[in-house]
Order: C-alpha cells, then sequence, then structure tokens
C-alpha cells in the first residue's frame, strides 16, 4: 500500500493488454459465447444461461466461470475444453475455466432465442418455473415440435441425456425430446 | 484398514455425510443398469444413478474446498473403508425387487427434497447454490418413484402385496434419517446446514399422498435400525465398496 491507501500498481504489463481492457474482455466473452453445448449442439453455453463471467486480468490471464446444469451431466468437461478452444483460436492463451455454483443454474436462464431454437431442432423446450406444479399435477402443455400439436404424453421422465425426458405425440404420432424443467 | 480421520470442519463433516448418502445409493442404482423392467425404466434408472453421483461430487468437492486439505472427491468415494462412510443405512439395503428399489427411492427422496429446498437457504452460497438444483432435480425422483409405488400399490393383488412388503421391510431404516445428531444441530446452529428434525412433516405429508393414492399402509413406526450416520453399517456396504473400490484399490494413482 503507498501513502493514500492505494495498492501498488504491477510493473510488468504487457501491452496489448494495457488498454483497452473492455475490448480484451469483449472480444474474450464473444469467444465464450461462440462454445455449444456437445449434446445440443444448436445451443451455445450463453443461450442455455452457462456461461457466467468472463474475466481478464492485467497479465491477460482469462478466468471463466461457468455453471453447471444438471448434476450428473458429463457434458461440463467438454465445454470447459471447447472455451479453451475458442479463446486459443482469438489469442488468448492462458485460461482458467472454473465450475460455480452461485447461483445455481435453473432452466429459467435460457433466453427466448434459445428456446425457439430448441423447438426447431426437435426439442419441445423447459416449461418456465413459474407454472411449477404440485406433485402428481398432470404438467402443463407440451407441444409437438414437429407438428406442433398439444395433444402429448409422456413416456418417460427421463431421457437419453440428464436433461431430456421422453414424450410422443398423439396427433403425429412421432415421438420427440423434451427438455427439463429443472 | 485404520478409519480415515473424517474433516475438522464440522461443515465439510457435514457435506461429506450427504455425498456419502448419495454415492451410495447412486451406486445402487447402477446396479440396475441392463435390469431393468423396460428400455424406458433402465435409462431412468441410469439417469437417477447419474443425478446421485452428480450430486455427490459436488458436496465432496465442496466439502474439500472448505477444509482446504489434501483430499479431493476421488479420496473421499474411492480410498475409505466402511466405518470412514456415514450415510444412512437405507442406501446401502440391496436392491431387491423393483418394488424394494421404488419404496426405498420413495422413503430417501421425500426426505432429501424438503433437505435441499432448506439447504438452499445456506450461509454458504456455493452449498446454497447446490442444495436448490438438488432440491429440484430430487422431485423428480420423488414423482418417478411415487408414480411406481402409486402403479404397484394400486394394481395387481401381486404387485399390491410386494409393494406393501417392501414398503414394510424399509420402514425400520426411516427415523434414522430424522434423527439429529452433534454434527447436524453444529452446522444448523451456524446456519450452513439443515436440521434433519425438522423435516418430518414434510416427509410424512409427502408419504402419506403417496400411499393413500397407492391404496398401501403406512407402517407402524417402531425403533427402527440405525448406525449408519455413525459410521456403523450393515454387511452390505462393505461388498458395495468392494466393487466400487476395486480399481483404486488395484491401481491406487489412476484417475480420470
Amino acid at each position: 500500500m503507498d501513502r493514500v491507501g492505494r495498492a501498488p500498481q504491477p510493473v510488468e504489463r504487457r501491452a496489448s493488454f494495457r488498454t483497452p481492457d473492455g475490448a480484451r474482455l469483449q472480444a474474450a466473452r464473444a469467444a465464450c459465447a461462440r462454445v455449444t453445448d456437445p449434446e445440443v449442439p444448436v445451443l451455445t453455453i450463453e443461450d442455455l444461461g452457462i456461461l457466467h463471467e468472463v474475466d481478464v486480468d492485467e497479465r491477460g490471464l482469462v478466468t471463466v466461470s461457468i455453471l453447471p446444469t444438471y448434476s450428473g451431466c458429463p457434458a461440463m468437461g467438454v465445454i470447459a475444453l471447447g472455451i479453451e478452444t475458442e479463446l486459443a483460436k482469438d489469442g488468448f492463451d492462458d485460461v482458467r475455466v472454473k465450475l460455480t455454483n452461485t447461483p445455481a443454474w435453473t432452466t429459467d436462464r435460457m433466453s427466448e432465442a434459445a428456446r425457439e431454437k430448441l423447438s426447431a431442432y426437435g426439442i419441445s423446450p423447459p416449461e418456465r418455473r413459474a407454472a411449477k406444479r404440485a406433485l402428481f399435477e398432470a404438467s402443463a402443455d407440451v407441444a409437438c415440435p414437429r407438428c406442433g400439436s398439444k395433444d402429448t404424453e409422456r413416456v418417460s421422465e427421463f431421457g437419453s441425456t440428464a436433461c431430456k425426458a421422453l414424450w410422443r405425440c398423439r396427433a403425429c404420432r412421432e415421438p420427440f425430446d423434451h427438455f427439463k424443467c429443472v | 484398514m485404520a478409519a480415515m480421520q473424517t474433516f475438522s470442519d464440522p461443515r465439510a463433516a457435514w457435506l461429506e455425510r450427504l455425498g456419502d448418502a448419495t454415492l451410495v445409493l447412486g451406486h445402487r442404482m447402477s446396479e440396475w443398469l441392463s435390469r431393468a423392467p423396460t428400455l424406458e425404466e433402465d435409462i431412468a434408472m441410469a439417469n437417477l444413478s447419474l443425478d446421485l453421483i452428480g450430486q455427490t461430487r459436488a458436496f465432496y468437492t465442496r466439502a474439500c474446498e472448505i477444509d482446504s486439505g489434501e483430499r479431493d472427491e476421488t479420496t473421499l468415494g474411492y480410498r475409505r473403508a466402511e466405518p470412514d462412510y456415514r450415510n444412512p443405512l437405507i442406501v446401502e439395503q440391496p436392491n431387491g425387487n423393483f418394488a424394494d428399489t421404488m419404496a426405498r427411492h420413495l422413503i430417501f427422496s421425500a426426505y432429501v427434497v424438503p433437505l435441499y429446498e432448506r439447504l438452499a437457504g445456506s450461509n454458504d452460497a456455493e452449498t446454497a447454490g447446490i442444495g436448490a438444483r438438488s432440491a429440484r432435480e430430487m422431485a423428480y425422483h420423488l414423482r418417478h418413484a411415487g408414480e411406481w409405488m402409486i402403479r404397484l400399490g394400486d394394481g395387481t393383488a401381486e404387485s399390491h402385496e410386494k409393494a406393501q412388503t417392501a414398503l414394510d421391510d424399509l420402514w425400520p431404516y426411516a427415523p434414522e434419517l430424522f434423527e439429529a445428531d452433534d454434527l447436524d444441530r453444529d452446522v444448523t446452529a451456524s446456519g450452513f446446514g439443515v436440521d434433519p428434525s425438522s423435516l418430518r412433516d414434510e416427509f410424512d405429508a409427502a408419504v402419506d399422498d403417496v400411499l393413500s393414492r397407492a391404496t398401501l399402509k403406512k407402517p407402524a413406526e417402531r425403533r427402527g435400525q440405525r448406525g449408519g450416520k455413525s459410521g456403523r453399517h450393515s454387511e452390505h456396504l462393505g461388498h458395495i465398496l468392494a466393487t466400487m473400490q476395486f480399481l483404486q484399490r488395484a491401481y491406487p494413482e489412476a484417475r480420470w
């Protein structure tokens, strides 16, 4: 600390990170936002609300915090690798990816655009949690992502990945995945 | 093998205990893989197991962060012996038939849903986040187990009888879940954890709702079996650990 109580400024700073820090940070954030979910490749980790904070310090170290989704989801390792890869493409070589549960991830973090992309991809989007139902109450209308009919039924609450349930459409007779609301 | 020293920080020791419960039950559920009654149910069992093991990793990791020692999730999961495990006895009970597994899962889920919901108010933000997310996942488990108990209980004479027998057999393991010990009281007083004795009413409400729809009778409350929370286990845990820990014991430096 100096006499006015300020922490001493680091002496060695790499020129490229001195100015403008805002631009470097934006570039790092944009690189991270390109990373897609390995199980749902139409969605980026930003669409899903997984990408939480990106920070670039004066030495150029990028710290990215991501929010783990479903506890058992094995995609987090691949996502962390994807973040390192995308950042490296844009010249960020020193990267640290942190998992944090503060705040807890929820499907409510998904953007409206993400929900539309999901539906177009053939997965019906999660209900909003505002529509949280009692344990054995029938679930809210789930529309078939193929024909749009709401005449659908649940086959199983658990599906091919930790985030999906198995449904089927009574109108077009097609099975489909429904993103679980958590 | 000498018992491993548990965490000195009560918060870490308490989280480790939550993780022990979900790890042992997660392993039990994984034993159903390729043996479930239908393909959809096989997938469901895998998902139930995956959720529980994922929650274990979160609890163990946070415990190790709080302790800031050398242990990590692998040490906790694979390098401890039976007395070091502090899971309640119910989770180590054998899978039995499908009704036994679902009765066990109903009891466990109805206990952890309110537990995790309250944990979401922990004074440790990271633990609160783990609690909030796990509560939402376990609501799916409670519904799944509940629906099966209703289907079996309100099904054929044979399925009803098997569901009732399963419930009667497992009920003696329920009281242990709600008995607070010094560790529970310590973390509750500090605002970090949850007193399990405060969960009983919510547990009963959830179970009673299922049992009435299932036309099953709630078993009489006996003194019950206890000991797992303080490291005294049934013979079953050793067999689980023998299977689960074989690789780490045979190749001690193996990592993934």
